[in-house]
């Protein structure tokens, strides 16, 4: 269980939570067994406000954000508690479920798979206005174009015609997030929306999400593994391991101050272009999903290079330091050493 | 230096069995054991049989169930049970000949135009794609109306009409095979295209093989026994259950149902369970490439 | 792009059919024996049936010639003589065609309506209509449709005595009631794969991610499913359905001669019994030209419906 509230890490209140997450477990079958993919995972966003979601695979990040948008497979065992606007997620149904997914916009990972590939562009993003807001087709479609504009497609009018194969994977990821924010979302949740892109169209799609968030004055939550891209375009950033949230920090001193030996090993990995290393450091183990990882002590245990006898005997719980959350026992004392210390 | 897939680790290779087990299911299993009754019964038939199935005795024409002749006799007075077990022979040897010959046609063709792929690919893909303008039965029917009724010419004939099926499925596994990395690796080492073909792209497709191979047993059975239905085929009085079914066709409306319906229903448990099995090893299968 | 695929697909047919034409055709010199014999089927003629057989067929010309003469009398509608019934084949298959291009249409109907329609209420609703489905479709997959036919001869024309067992009937309604019998036969398994492939393909489409991001973007589950799941997943529908069709073409034969219909099949099946060669050859080239015209068909609908093969892939 959480000891701190999660609002622990913002640096100025923007009021009242929209998006609050409160000790979210999530089980799935597998192979006939239901298996926790999430373990008592809490978070909060404010309105407009950025939150990045850094994990390794299996850590539940993506898992999150489908949770948060109803989308998770048929058989699985939700607990906790999700609301939007105070409201109870989970409890929605019918119209009014369709109206909350108005409200949050999902932008998923390949685009080429998420679109289907034989309707065109135009039909596709103006489904959602045709059908929930009634909207005439010639109206909705001038919308499409305007917003294809803003993110940087600028004869949107011939790309409405044309089919899914005919633009390339960057293209097709831009008129995905432009199809996202066509129905006036609050809440954008962007499922690594540049994984399968190369570098540099990487960057061109981060300063995309980064102007219209701002522009439109959405909250989002930018799910990644790479620390440094969260670090970029979100105020705050959670990282997590294994099902569970481990830290919470303002991305600004996440890097330099890490409060999760985890985090501060995440950062040490990354090779950096300015220095020449002898041998990359890699994490020694591999990333564990929640069902395989320890219950009765600190799942990170088995990788972490400060591992001590007490870490083993309890999961240890959030503790709230220094304006940020850590899920780890030493938190108090290793801090400031952690950057020095890694694999 | 090289390792063909069949040469995994004793413990990969015992994970693919029971992979394999746990894929086909028990149903499979049931499956399994119906063809190899089948081929049993196909290849010592005759011996098992209670009476001869061969001798005529019209007094006894279409007489019914009786205490040592469970199915009755057909329109000869042959008992049934024995020209079943009999006819196994002729209804099983059939299709696989049909089946060994596409497949082997097939598979030739399909690896000659996956290997080597521009202009002979287009040729041999130009080649199949006329002969799937040639529905099997028809073929047969053809082939009957020069050479002659029989077996054999409705067997080569279905064969013809099978290999561009069996080459078409073939050439895109072998296409997917022969586009990944370890294939062009060994070529750089200098292997020969035969070589590599046969060390490590029909070992990759062999699952698919045997799938294909399973299922389409089913079909030519059904194939040639539609063909000897037709008085096209095996030609009476060799037993075979497709030309029972043709012999004793007009017992139907006169009320003796029996010999008809027993030769038909060993072809349907037959190629059921040929359909059943190929379906869980074309799954089988899947699952491996993935 | 539309035009252009059609008319590549167009063209490779036209080849097909060129190329089987002259396969039928050169039947008549891989026959053992000389032509002739093969013509009148190894019974002996009267010397003037043989100058005519000659002059007719040109068999002192060379085989091109032959070939061209046969090929272009085929298209103005000239199939030749039969040699036991001593008519032009073109009216014998006339007068029979629609026997069997009726009993075709009767059983596609069926496999269309009631094999799509199992499939995707199977498809769409798991438990225990999908399961029972399954089993039923495995078993009727199997069932040959000569074996069918028996079993609805037996059952329904003797034991219940609902449908007459044989021949055409004479009138529409009667014609149907014929039908019904050696339509339902001709159609039982190709009905069950199609059901099943059917159900297959709902399924998967139901899994993928396109339906998961209309979903996510609040649009009516009916909707999803109509528009989504169930017009994406007509793509392979569509190919099974249709190769199922055309495969009718030639299996028509065999539940013609099983319910005594006076149709193409049946009479097909006579003459090579009987080694009447230029009926078989006759019939032969036009249940291939149908066999060519559904794949064409097949072949068109299926570019209508995925937008991605016209820009460059094949249709298979």
């Amino acid at each position: 269980m959480s000891a701190a509230a999660p609002t622990a890490g913002l640096d100025e209140a923007h009021g009242p939570p929209l998006l609050k997450v409160t000790g979210l477990t999530v089980k799935l079958p597998v192979d006939g067994t239901r298996r926790a993919v999430l373990r008592d995972v809490s978070l909060e966003l404010r309105p407009g406000e950025a939150l990045g979601l850094v994990g390794e695979s299996g850590s539940g990040k993506s898992m999150t954000a489908r949770a948060i948008d109803r989308l998770l497979p048929p058989g699985a065992q939700v607990d906790g508690m999700i609301t939007f606007d105070g409201q109870n997620v989970g409890a929605l149904s019918g119209a009014q479920l369709r109206a909350y997914r108005l409200q949050v916009a999902m932008v998923f990972q390949d685009p080429r798979a998420h679109v289907n590939p034989v309707r065109r562009i135009g039909d596709f993003m103006t489904e959602a206005l045709r059908t929930n807001r009634d909207l005439p087709a010639d109206e909705a479609r001038h919308r499409a174009i305007t917003v294809l504009g803003q993110v940087g497609i600028e004869d949107g009018d011939r790309r409405l015609r044309q089919y899914p194969h005919e633009l390339s994977g960057g293209m097709l990821q831009r008129v995905m997030i432009a199809a996202a924010l066509l129905t006036g979302p609050r809440l954008l949740l962007a499922d690594e929306p540049t994984t399968a892109l190369d570098v540099i169209t990487q960057s061109e799609m981060v300063a995309i999400l980064d102007d219209l968030r701002r522009d439109y004055g959405l909250a989002m939550l930018f799910i990644t593994h790479d620390l440094e891209l969260a670090a970029a375009i979100c105020d705050r950033t959670a990282v997590m391991y294994a099902g569970q949230i481990v830290e919470v920090r303002s991305s600004a001193r996440l890097h330099d101050d890490p409060l999760h030996p985890y985090t501060a090993a995440l950062a040490a990995a990354r090779p950096d272009i300015a220095m020449t290393v002898g041998r990359l450091r890699a994490i020694p183990g591999r990333p564990l999903s929640a069902f395989e990882a320890p219950t009765g002590e600190c799942a990170f245990a088995p990788r972490c290079a400060h591992v001590q006898d007490a870490c083993r005997s309890t999961p240890p719980p959030l503790i709230g330091l220094a304006g940020g959350l850590s899920r780890c026992i030493r938190a108090h004392e290793l801090r400031g050493r952690l950057e020095a210390a890694g694999a | 230096m090289t390792t063909p897939a069949t040469d995994a680790w004793p413990a990969q290779r015992r994970g693919r069995r029971a992979a394999m087990l746990r894929a086909i299911g028990p149903l499979g299993i049931v499956s399994a054991v119906v063809i190899v009754v089948a081929i049993i019964a196909a290849v010592a038939g005759g011996w098992f049989a209670p009476d001869n199935p061969d001798l005529p005795n019209l007094s006894l024409s279409f007489v019914g169930s009786t205490a040592g002749h469970l199915l009755g006799y057909d329109f000869e007075g042959r008992d049934v049970l024995s020209r079943l077990l009999a006819g196994a022979q002729s209804s099983m040897l059939g299709p696989i000949a049909v089946v060994c010959m596409s497949m082997a046609g097939g598979t030739l063709l399909a690896l000659v135009a996956a290997w080597r792929r521009g202009i002979t690919d287009t040729v041999i893909s130009s080649c199949l794609d006329i002969l799937f303008a040639f529905p099997g039965i028809l073929l047969a029917v053809l082939a009957a109306a020069v050479f002659g009724a029989g077996l054999w010419a409705a067997a080569i004939a279905l064969s013809v009409a099978y290999t561009p099926y069996v080459a078409r499925v073939l050439r895109g596994a072998a296409l997917k095979e022969r586009s990944l990395p370890y294939v062009a690796a060994l070529e750089v080492q200098g292997a020969s295209g035969t070589a590599i073909c046969r060390s490590h792209i029909v070992p990759n497709v062999l699952p698919l093989i045997v799938a294909q191979a399973t299922t389409m047993i089913g079909y030519a059975m059904v194939d040639l026994a539609a063909i000897s239905f037709l008085g096209l085929g095996v030609q009476p009085p060799t037993p075979n259950w497709g030309v029972m079914i043709f012999e004793n066709e007009v017992g139907i409306p006169q009320g003796y149902p029996l010999p008809a319906l027993a030769a038909g229903t060993c072809i349907v448990l037959v190629v059921v369970a040929f359909n059943v099995l190929g379906e869980r090893l074309f799954t089988y299968a899947q699952a491996v490439r993935r | 792009m539309l035009i252009r695929f059609l008319l590549r697909r167009l063209v490779t047919l036209a080849a097909s059919l060129l190329i089987a034409s002259f396969v039928i055709f050169a039947a008549l010199y891989l026959a053992p024996g000389s032509p002739l014999a093969a013509l009148s089927g190894g019974r002996t003629l009267p010397p003037a049936s043989i100058r005519v057989l000659e002059a007719r067929y040109h068999l002192n010309d060379s085989f091109p010639v032959q070939y061209w003469d046969w090929l272009r009398g085929a298209l103005h509608g000239d199939l030749g003589v039969s040699i036991v019934l001593r008519e032009n084949v073109s009216a014998l298959i006339a007068s029979r065609i629609w026997t069997t291009a009726g009993l075709v249409l009767y059983a596609a109907i069926l496999i269309v309506l009631l094999g799509i329609g199992l499939g995707i209420v199977a498809g769409l609703r798991p438990g225990l209509l999908d399961t029972s489905t399954l089993v039923l479709t495995a078993v009727a997959a199997a069932i040959p449709a000569f074996v069918a036919a028996i079993m609805l001869i037996l059952a329904f024309a003797v034991q219940l005595r609902w449908f007459p067992v044989l021949g055409n009937g004479t009138g529409f309604l009667d014609n149907v009631r014929h039908f019904t019998l050696p339509a339902v036969a001709l159609a039982v398994s190709s009905l069950a794969i199609v059901a099943r492939v059917t159900r297959a393909a709902v399924r998967e489409e139901q899994g993928r991610d396109h339906v998961q991001t209309a979903i996510s973007r609040g649009i009516p589950v009916r909707r999803v499913i109509l528009r989504h799941v169930l017009r994406n997943a007509a793509i392979p529908v569509t190919t099974i359905a249709g190769v199922t069709v055309a495969s009718l073409i030639a299996l028509a034969a065999v539940v013609e001669v099983a319910f005594s219909l006076n149709g193409l099949g049946a009479y097909l099946v006579a003459s090579a019994q009987d080694k009447d060669l230029a009926v078989v050859q006759g019939i032969s080239l036009v249940l291939v030209a149908a066999f060519v015209v559904v794949n064409l068909i097949v072949d068109l609908l299926y570019a209508v419906l995925d937008p991605r093969v016209a820009a460059g892939g094949r249709a298979r």
